[in-house]
């Protein structure tokens, strides 16, 4: 685990929503955090060479560009488990793959430009594996707004 | 992914150059005084502009946000509960943003049930210790009403990268 101070909580608490989209965003960035934009910018490598800031970029909404996302959950017995994990992360529409401990215990969410796009591929992993799947796509989205309170 | 991969849609607003935008920004803008230089570079056109078709996609939801994503497990925030919630049909709508208003929750949908999953309503709930988290579930728990739920942790993560274009 990385040590953080003061001045890393802040940026790091900072610069996930509230990112100036700006030419010269880390001057902005500096100006509001009272320390020079030099001394910004190499606490940023470092936080990113340790992995505390994995990147500063775009969130995308697949919904707007047309995309499609679900969230898949399948039943495992323990002794596949890696095997099956494997497999299922060969696909690159897999954006996220867990183990929890639960009857289904295989959690990964898909990606893809169509509806029939995912069912081919929970299709596929469906009649490859034989074990039980539940596709769960959104119903209705309350919230998605991941922000990290860093403490 | 390929650059061949489409991206369909019907709006003008993710033309083109927007999309090489977002493809040449998604692994991450550099850490530097100018960091859209290269880009614009690239694209031919100025930083201004730049900055404004990113302002421009914010505003019209084609990214969430344009900002930091956070190695959460190497600052400490290491536990991870997809909390699943079994809500009256009639009652998803309320508790839905009851559950929504918590800090610690960072997504919550609601799914479809099965007849061995009855679980309808999904959070997500990141904190520094499962006892954090079993806490913020007692506490939705007797905000909303609802006692049918479970946790789930994550013990091991197989897979996680962004949604790419």
């Amino acid at each position: 685990m990385i040590q953080l101070d003061a001045i890393d909580k802040n940026i790091l608490n900072m610069i996930q929503l509230d990112f100036p989209m700006e030419v010269h965003p880390f001057e902005e960035l500096s100006d509001r955090l009272d320390i020079s934009e030099k001394e910004l910018l190499q606490r940023l490598e470092r936080l990113n060479h340790e992995g505390a800031l994995r990147r500063i970029g775009p969130i995308i909404n697949t919904k707007k560009t047309g995309g499609i996302s679900t969230l898949v959950a399948i039943k495992v017995p323990d002794s596949k488990i890696n095997e099956i994990a494997k497999r299922i992360n060969e696909h690159p529409e897999v954006s996220h793959n867990y183990l929890r401990h639960a009857d289904y215990n295989i959690w990964f969410t898909l990606s893809a430009p169509s509806r029939e796009h995912l069912d081919h591929i929970i299709n596929t992993l469906k009649n490859e594996t034989g074990y039980p799947v539940i596709d769960l796509p959104t119903i209705r989205l309350f919230k998605i707004g991941v922000k990290f309170n860093v403490r | 992914m390929s650059d061949e991969v489409k991206v369909h849609t019907q709006d003008r607003m993710l033309d083109e150059v927007n999309i090489r935008i977002l493809k040449l920004t998604q692994d991450g803008i550099s850490f530097t005084h100018s960091p859209f230089t290269h880009i614009a570079e690239e694209l031919g056109i100025s930083e201004e502009e730049i900055v404004d078709r990113i302002r421009h996609m914010q505003e019209h939801g084609f990214i969430r946000r344009f900002g930091a994503s956070i190695g959460h497990r190497v600052v400490g925030i290491t536990a991870n509960a997809m909390c699943t919630w079994n809500v009256p049909d009639e009652r998803v709508e309320e508790v839905g943003a009851v559950m929504a208003g918590f800090d610690e929750v960072t997504h919550c949908y609601e799914r479809p049930r099965y007849p061995d999953w009855p679980y309808n309503l999904f959070t997500m709930v990141h904190s520094y210790t499962r006892d954090d988290c079993e806490e913020v579930a007692r506490q939705i728990s007797i905000a909303t009403g609802i006692s049918d739920y479970r946790l789930l942790y994550s013990e091991r993560e197989f897979k996680k990268t962004g949604v790419r274009l």
